[in-house]
């Protein structure tokens, strides 16, 4: 291995001492395990990347996608080398998300280019775009940290077309001479835009939502949800358990069967139902879209098979199809931070309806619910 | 997939724009277009705010109110937990907050 400790340009790039406030130590982040050897360049001696995904990097992308140590998956930020890059070779910008990071270079083999990896503080292109550490200012230190103009003669850099929210490429070109391309939304399509001569298809420069990548934000919806879910079931059986009118273990249990079956089915509404099927739901509001999933679930609790004894009664019922639909409706609107077409404006006029209305339909639910436990019968209609 | 409609902050000046085409080339969803040789909005229903064309039109033709279409980033504000583990609206101007990855496979809010 070699040494990375010595202080030329290509190496120490990557480590910020401090940052742009000058105060806190930026934190130290990991060469990538894909690191393979080096390439010796006028700035120094730059780390070479496989381009295979070994079976590590895959149960890291398992990892993050389930919310596993997700915030703390960050690579060292810097130049890199994929193939045998010389000084006509293009440069590739991206960020120090690791999955992101990996995505891309699995996506170069048999290519030659650098990588220049932005310190977005493990935050991937999009996202970091939106709050400006992929941006301007940050690149063009890297260009300066790193000491690009030695190691490349192409005065150009180019960029994902995501990254564009951050990054304004005409103040790129002011401050640092180089020219921003904005090549294809998905790292896949950079070997033909490569061979294309840096032109991009129409299809490039859209972002799509298809089902796979909708099916993939799904674990990051359902854990918190699940959670929240085992709590409030937990808090509803304790409280049947004292306020009803039987024994505390058997108004505990009937509780406990029906909570647990309600909030679940709550959940796979919200959380699963709603991304699947997202542009196949009723209305283009995602509360609204998680609303008939909530209803058609909780017309599943109606149907679904408790043991001998355990039957809802007519309140009980009817407390459900309030949760049950606020809740999905809830969890359905929550899957707009995750979706890649709402805007913040319409976002925020759907919730200044939707969230009341899903308050109150809890807080209507809730009441309906205790009565079915006060009354006598369960409040049989 | 297309959301609410009649809401977007997006707003072109034509007379500023020099029709250098930059708006259409970042924009995600086909919003700016190019048509004799301005740029035009072809479709502003299907804006999602990104601010990427107003950030990057030399002109300053191009005005969004920009910011993350997520619900959890409002109710965080709302709540004032600018610091939790997801992000908040405040974040954009927070250097050191921490919005957590890829939704947007690759992308995406926090």
């Amino acid at each position: 291995m070699t040494d990375f400790e010595s202080t030329s340009p290509a190496e120490s790039c990557g480590t910020e001492k401090i940052n742009r406030s000058g105060t806190t130590a930026a934190k130290e982040y990991p060469l990538p395990p894909s690191v393979t050897g080096t390439l010796d360049t006028a700035a120094g001696p730059v780390p070479q990347l496989a381009t295979r995904l070994d079976w590590r990097d895959r149960m890291g992308m398992i990892r993050v996608r389930w919310g596993i140590g997700r915030m703390n998956y960050a690579i060292r930020p810097g130049l890199y080398a994929v193939g045998q890059p010389g000084r006509d070779s293009e440069v590739l910008v991206t960020a120090n998300y690791r999955m992101t990071f990996d995505l891309l270079r699995s996506a170069l083999k048999g290519l030659d280019v650098w990588i220049l990896v932005l310190d977005t503080r493990g935050i991937n292109v999009w996202c970091a775009a939106g709050k400006g550490t992929f941006g301007t200012d940050e690149l063009v230190s890297k260009i300066r940290d790193c000491d690009l103009a030695s190691v490349t003669d192409r005065r150009r850099l180019i960029l994902p077309q995501l990254g564009a929210p951050g990054v304004a490429a005409h103040r790129v070109r002011e401050l640092s001479g180089l020219r921003v391309v904005y090549g294809p939304i998905e790292a896949r399509d950079i070997p033909a835009f490569l061979a294309a001569n840096l032109k991009t298809t129409p299809g490039m420069r859209v972002k799509s939502f298809p089902i796979r990548e909708r099916a993939s934000l799904i674990p990051m919806e359902l854990v918190p949800s699940l959670k929240y879910g085992a709590v409030i079931a937990a808090v509803l059986t304790i409280l049947s358990g004292f306020l009803g009118r039987g024994t505390f273990a058997s108004d505990a249990l009937h509780a406990g069967l029906v909570a647990t079956m309600s909030l679940g089915l709550a959940v796979v509404a919200g959380a699963v139902v709603v991304p699947l099927l997202l542009p196949y739901l009723p209305g283009r509001a995602f509360s609204l879209k998680g609303m008939w999933t909530g209803l058609a679930a909780a017309s599943g609790l109606a149907a679904a098979p408790f043991p001998s004894g355990i039957t809802l009664s007519g309140l009980e019922l009817t407390a459900w199809f309030l949760l049950i639909p606020a809740l999905s409706s809830f969890l359905g609107l929550n899957f707009t931070g995750s979706s890649t077409y709402t805007s913040l404006s319409g976002v925020r006029r759907e919730m200044r309806v939707a969230v009341p209305l899903q308050a109150g339909a809890s807080a209507v639910g809730l009441a309906v619910w205790i009565m079915a436990i006060l009354l006598p019968g369960g409040g049989a209609l | 997939m297309a959301y609410l409609i009649d809401v977007v902050s997006l707003q072109l000046s034509e007379e500023r724009c020099t029709g250098c085409g930059m708006c259409a080339i970042v924009c995600p969803h086909r919003v700016m277009v190019l048509t004799n040789g301005r740029a035009a909005i072809s479709d502003r229903d299907a804006c999602m705010e990104c601010g990427a064309c107003a950030r990057n039109c030399p002109e300053e033709a191009i005005t969004v109110q920009a910011g993350v279409g997520c619900a959890q980033a409002l109710i965080n504000t709302a709540l004032g937990r600018s610091s939790v583990t997801c992000c908040s609206m405040e974040n954009g101007r927070d250097e050191d907050a921490d919005c957590s990855p890829p939704a947007r496979s690759g992308s995406g809010c926090c």
